[in-house]
């Protein structure tokens, strides 16, 4: 019961500082989807960071280095270090620059004047919206989760019976108790909280600060749960070397596990080496992430960039290597994960949180894990409420027909539709969904050309970009379904040269397909007009 | 300065690929295995590119364009 006291109490917190932050709502849309271009260094480093972090920063992190060892950090985080902040440096400063400037509010309203087409609009809608929506899914059914595991009890296995649950049967109606296999079955609720009620209460909170804080209150929610996720994720790890080592100081306990943990755990050797490589491809979609392309826009000057470029990669580190470690001591003989566990690597922390700790640090962890969850969801929900408001009915309708207080109405209109559609998905429990996240920065990254052929290529044509999307696309559907829809978790494409075999991450091929495809029909059809070149490049074609 | 920033930025990627302690089983300070320190050295070495970068490369003065779409 405490661990549900701790989340409930974390989740009244946060509507607190989201009605602290909607206090400050200016009533204009400006400052509803953008926050009066007022964010200054340190909370534009904490949104960006919250909002690129989601719960695989802290679980999937652990699940990962379990399964194929310290290689994982170098494969996942340091890479991110690198590249994130180098979209942010090269493509963040400028489509800021360009935003304020011309009154952006999204992508789209960019392309649609960078390319001189309204239609490019209805290309990419589809195609952004596609690709953020099993993000979101993931974020809703993760937490679901979560709180469902940390709340039930345990089943003995001798005995079939029933320890330390948080409700009894019979709490909750019958149909989100009763799994395939009863109460104590693998689905079943097992006592906790179920997990389309637990979904529903973080849909709820998130969409209450979304609602009446708009951008503002995001950015404000978004640092305090940055801040919680990172504090936490540390003190599980010293907890966890305490209760696992069990020697007199840290250091010793950390030398105690690090000696148990099988040799080849240690290495990268589980890591393909072209695979490694291809990986780093992967973190460039943060370039085309609609939800922060808008926290870029809130920015109040150039320089409030500074902060969340240089510290961006050290913040990683922070929250991904005590997590990679304990993943690593999961794979120890002082541990002994148990097969059940083994087999499904997101549960290992959670697992190992509740062996060795508290009911009391296993709430305050899963209330970590929720922030790293909600400071991504949040995001997303404004972003995709913006984006139906900006892109379809403000630009449809005419904007001079709709007052500011109507599209502010618009958007929450739209907000909270997108939030019970999402959770209206979310109960189906689309089959698969945690191995479409991949699938879904692939997606991004694939258009990563088109937005830096935007910003430096005075060549790219209307002609291009579409090519180049459609490339993307269609190359993505292609291997999306000969990976059997991303049953197959660990697909790699396969080649072979000179007798020897490589793999690759499919992101490299779509990578290719769409930046060829962009320079060879941007190349073959008519350049752009003057007075486009002249807008977006005014210092060569002045 | 701005070439040498971005050589560096090339060599972190480099780096980032390295072969030396691809298959490397020793533990630094008894604990951190030479795969995860070697990445997290390279963590460090982005911070500080980036610090540089900014230093040097900013591509923007840092006045506040004059403010404010549809193609």
């Amino acid at each position: 019961m405490s661990q549900l006291l701790i989340i409930c109490g974390y989740l009244a917190l946060l509507l607190l500082l989201g009605l602290f932050a909607s206090r400050l709502f200016r009533g204009t849309t400006q400052d509803y989807m953008l926050a009066s271009h007022s964010i200054g260094p340190f909370l534009l480093l904490m949104s960006i960071f919250g909002t690129t972090m989601t719960a695989f920063a802290l679980v999937g992190s652990t699940g990962e280095s379990f399964k194929q060892g310290a290689g994982v950090y170098g494969m996942l985080a340091s890479s991110s270090g690198i590249i994130h902040s180098l979209c942010f440096f090269v493509l963040g400063v400028k489509l800021w620059k360009l935003g304020r400037r011309n009154g952006y509010t999204t992508q789209i309203q960019f392309f649609r004047d960078r390319l001189d087409s309204d239609k490019i609009g209805l290309l990419l809608f589809p195609v952004l919206v596609g690709l953020v929506i099993p993000y979101l899914l993931i974020g809703v059914m993760a937490s679901g989760t979560v709180i469902n595991k940390v709340t039930a009890g345990i089943v003995v296995p001798a005995t079939g019976e029933l320890k330390d649950a948080t409700f009894s049967e019979g709490t909750f109606p019958e149909f989100l108790e009763q799994g395939t296999n009863g109460f104590t079955g693998e689905d079943g609720s097992r006592g906790g909280v179920p997990k389309q009620v637990a979904s529903l209460a973080i849909c709820l909170v998130v969409l209450t600060y979304v609602f009446f804080g708009g951008m503002r209150g995001t950015a404000w929610a978004n640092a305090f749960q940055t801040i919680v996720f990172m504090i936490l994720g540390v003190i599980t790890f010293v907890v966890l070397a305490e209760k696992i080592g069990n020697q007199g100081s840290l250091l010793a306990n950390l030398r105690e596990i690090a000696a148990h943990v099988p040799k080849e755990k240690l290495t990268r050797d589980h890591v393909f080496k072209l695979q490694f490589f291809t990986y780093m491809l992967i973190p460039l979609s943060v370039g085309m992430f609609p939800h922060l392309f808008q926290h870029w826009l809130t920015a109040k000057s150039a320089s409030s960039f500074k902060l969340p470029v240089v510290a961006h990669p050290l913040f990683i580190m922070i929250v991904w290597a005590p997590c990679v470690l304990i993943g690593l001591w999961a794979t120890s003989d002082l541990v002994n994960v148990p097969p059940p566990i083994a087999a499904n690597q997101n549960a290992i922390l959670p697992w190992m949180v509740r062996k060795f700790s508290s009911p009391e640090l296993a709430g305050l962890l899963t209330a970590g894990v929720l922030a790293a969850i909600m400071s991504s969801l949040d995001s997303q929900f404004l972003c995709l409420g913006t984006m139906f408001t900006e892109d379809v009915a403000v630009h449809y309708l005419g904007k001079d027909r709709l007052s500011d207080r109507q599209v502010v109405l618009l958007a929450r209109g739209f907000i909270v539709a997108i939030v019970a559609l999402t959770y209206l998905f979310s109960l189906a429990e689309p089959r698969g969904v945690f191995t479409l996240g991949v699938w879904c920065f692939s997606g991004f990254s694939s258009l990563f050309p088109l937005v830096f052929a935007a910003l430096y290529w005075p060549r790219l044509t209307k002609a291009g970009a579409y090519a180049s999307v459609i490339a993307a696309i269609s190359s993505w559907i292609y291997l999306f379904r000969d990976s059997g829809y991303a049953a197959e978790e660990t697909y790699t494409v396969t080649f072979n040269l000179g007798g020897a075999e490589y793999h690759v991450m499919p992101v490299a091929l779509m990578f290719a397909a769409s930046a060829t495809t962009l320079i060879v029909v941007s190349l073959a059809t008519k350049p752009p007009g003057e007075a486009t070149l002249r807008r977006f490049f005014p210092d060569r074609f002045a | 300065m701005s070439k040498f920033v971005w050589v560096l930025v090339v060599a972190l990627i480099v780096l980032h690929q390295d072969n030396w302690f691809w298959s490397d089983t020793r533990l630094v300070f008894g604990f951190v295995p030479v795969a995860l320190l070697y990445h997290m050295g390279i963590s460090t070495g982005a911070a500080i590119t980036w610090f540089l970068a900014t230093k040097f490369c900013w591509p923007l003065d840092d006045a506040r364009p004059a403010a404010s779409p549809g193609g």
